[in-house]
């Protein structure tokens, strides 16, 4: 019984994999044959075995560049993280709180980043911090929203029946609404995850002299469309390292989590709400 | 003769809640409620859902106050019943994000009890509960029935001397049910806590209990109390059998009918 189940888990995995590899090659394949029946040239549409060679005979530069916006991905996340909780734990306190910043927390995203991106860039100058700012602005929103209504998921009757047992104001919120709340704030650091290198490349683009963002519009200007390709690649692998890592601390921080989406779900596991899910499954 | 000092004791208990918009005065939800349960006693409560037992539980667990009346415990009024009394609602509220070991021990770790000395204490009781070897899985991975045990135990680890339970066994089925109930009487009678347990179960109410009240609503009161007196330790087939049991229940169902029928009234 055991050993079958864990052979069907093995057989899930491996279509897990397998599906999305096969569905990779196979659109590999029709590029490189479009590239070889049409005339496109390779200024416009490089084949993808062109694209491999030019980003291997550009590695190093590739990877210089790669280094410094993997630290400002990760410092500007960082940023996104204690930003977006630090706002979610206050609107979440009090009333009033809630009523003043709520309406300014959606504003906030109004604002069309890449018109403020050089606004940051006249604050603070050329180095790491204006895209610290810009990763912080754009990917703080989803962790903040989702913590907030993971704040909001802890069942009150359990709060009701944790008051019956003595619990005090904090010990309801440490046991019981901060455990109920991390599936959610999960779910925005997915998000955050992708918006991340998207920030990072808007930040790049407003003011860098290095940086993969930086690299595309020197690449742009050569007419090197082929390296060009190259870097997105390796922007869209930062992307999913980033959303890997996230995936990984959940399952290493949320094992029951994991073990109840397994079973079927009437336990009243709060779920992350789906677009969320979406927006984090389409990176 | 001078009673011993009940356990838990109302008097005059009554809860008013402001009606809603347009009407004017307030709504009552319990008028006048008169309850004396003995330490170690087994009792029922019976009624139509909305007759006020959440109301009445709510205001024993102390999650809220009675608009007048007062509630003893072991004869004294007491300030706060907040952590006073043991409170089993209806659905387990087992935390998803702790295994079920750790869930039972929830109680003595809010008390302050370490968390290494609370497991032990509670791994002793697994057995019993019937979940030994069930110690280290998620609440997820474990049947209705186990899932009720575990609360339970969560419940008797808090370690108050009076425990209600809000139709602890509603969502079971059927046969898990009568297993349950079983269980229970056996584990009440090695620890012989004083239980005051609500359901819509007549049958359930009569083989558990040493008293069974009958609750009407509109305002939320006590119809009739009967002494159950069927002899103990008792067996289902058994006592479920006896003559005795079915008089005992014919006895509860005509007023339990009209207690419903006026709910309903009031509703159409």
């Amino acid at each position: 019984m055991g050993n079958g189940r864990r052979r069907l888990g093995l057989e899930s995995r491996a279509a897990r994999i397998a599906a999305p590899a096969i569905f990779a090659v196979l659109v590999l394949a029709v590029w490189q044959l479009y590239t070889v029946v049409s005339d496109v040239p390779e200024s416009s549409l490089p084949s993808p075995t062109e694209i491999a060679r030019a980003g291997w005979d550009n590695r190093q530069l590739l990877l210089d560049n790669m280094w410094i916006t993997i630290e400002e991905i990760l410092i500007g996340f960082a940023a996104a993280i204690v930003l977006g909780v630090v706002l979610a734990m206050l609107i979440r306190s009090s009333r009033t709180v809630e009523r003043a910043l709520y309406p300014w927390l959606v504003v906030s995203q109004m604002v069309p980043v890449p018109a403020v991106a050089p606004i940051f860039v006249i604050w603070t100058g050329f180095d790491l911090r204006p895209k610290i700012m810009v990763i912080a602005l754009v990917a703080f929103f989803p962790i903040a929203v989702n913590t907030i209504d993971g704040l909001r998921a802890a069942d009150p009757q359990l709060l009701r029946l944790m008051r019956t047992l003595k619990a005090s104001r904090w010990q309801r919120f440490r046991y019981a609404q901060l455990p109920a709340a991390l599936p959610f704030v999960f779910s925005g650091l997915k998000v955050a995850a992708a918006l991340s290198v998207i920030g990072a490349v808007f930040g790049e683009w407003v003011g860098a002299s290095e940086g993969l963002g930086y690299l595309i519009l020197v690449l742009n200007n050569a007419t090197d469309t082929a390296t060009m390709f190259a870097t997105i690649f390796l922007l869209a692998l930062i992307g999913i390292a980033l959303f890997g890592l996230v995936m990984l601390l959940e399952r290493l921080l949320l094992p029951w989590y994991h073990e109840a989406r397994k079973e079927t779900n009437d336990d009243g596991v709060a779920e992350p709400p789906p677009d969320a899910v979406e927006i984090g499954a389409r990176l | 003769m001078p009673a011993p000092t009940a356990r838990l004791r109302t008097e005059g208990l009554t809860k008013t809640f402001p009606a809603r918009s347009g009407a004017d005065g307030r709504l009552s939800a319990l008028e006048g409620v008169e309850m004396t349960i003995d330490p170690g006693e087994f009792v029922s409560i019976v009624g139509p859902s909305g007759c006020g037992k959440s109301t009445l539980f709510n205001l024993l667990a102390g999650l809220d106050r009675p608009s007048g009346g007062r509630i003893l415990l072991d004869g004294r009024p007491a300030e706060s019943l907040l952590g006073e009394i043991g409170y089993m609602p209806q659905a387990d509220l087992l935390m998803p994000w702790r295994t079920v070991l750790d869930n039972t021990v929830l109680g003595l770790q809010l008390s302050g009890v370490s968390r290494r000395e609370a497991r032990e204490r509670a791994r002793e009781e697994f057995p019993r509960f019937g979940l030994e070897g069930f110690e280290d899985v998620w609440p997820a991975q474990i049947s209705g029935g186990m899932r009720q045990r575990a609360a339970l135990l969560r419940t008797f680890l808090a370690g108050r001397e009076v425990m209600l339970l809000d139709e602890p066994f509603g969502a079971l089925d059927a046969l898990t049910r009568q297993e349950m109930q079983q269980w229970l009487l056996r584990i009440w009678q090695e620890d012989r806590k004083t239980i005051l347990f609500v359901t819509h179960d007549v049958e359930e109410a009569l083989f558990l209990s040493d008293r069974v009240y009958v609750m009407s609503g509109r305002p939320g009161r006590f119809e009739l109390c009967v002494d159950v007196g069927l002899e103990r330790p008792r067996e289902l087939e058994r006592t479920t059998t006896a003559p005795e049991f079915a008089e005992l229940k014919l006895k509860l169902i005509e007023p339990l009918r009209r207690a419903s029928a006026a709910a309903h009234a009031e509703d159409a």
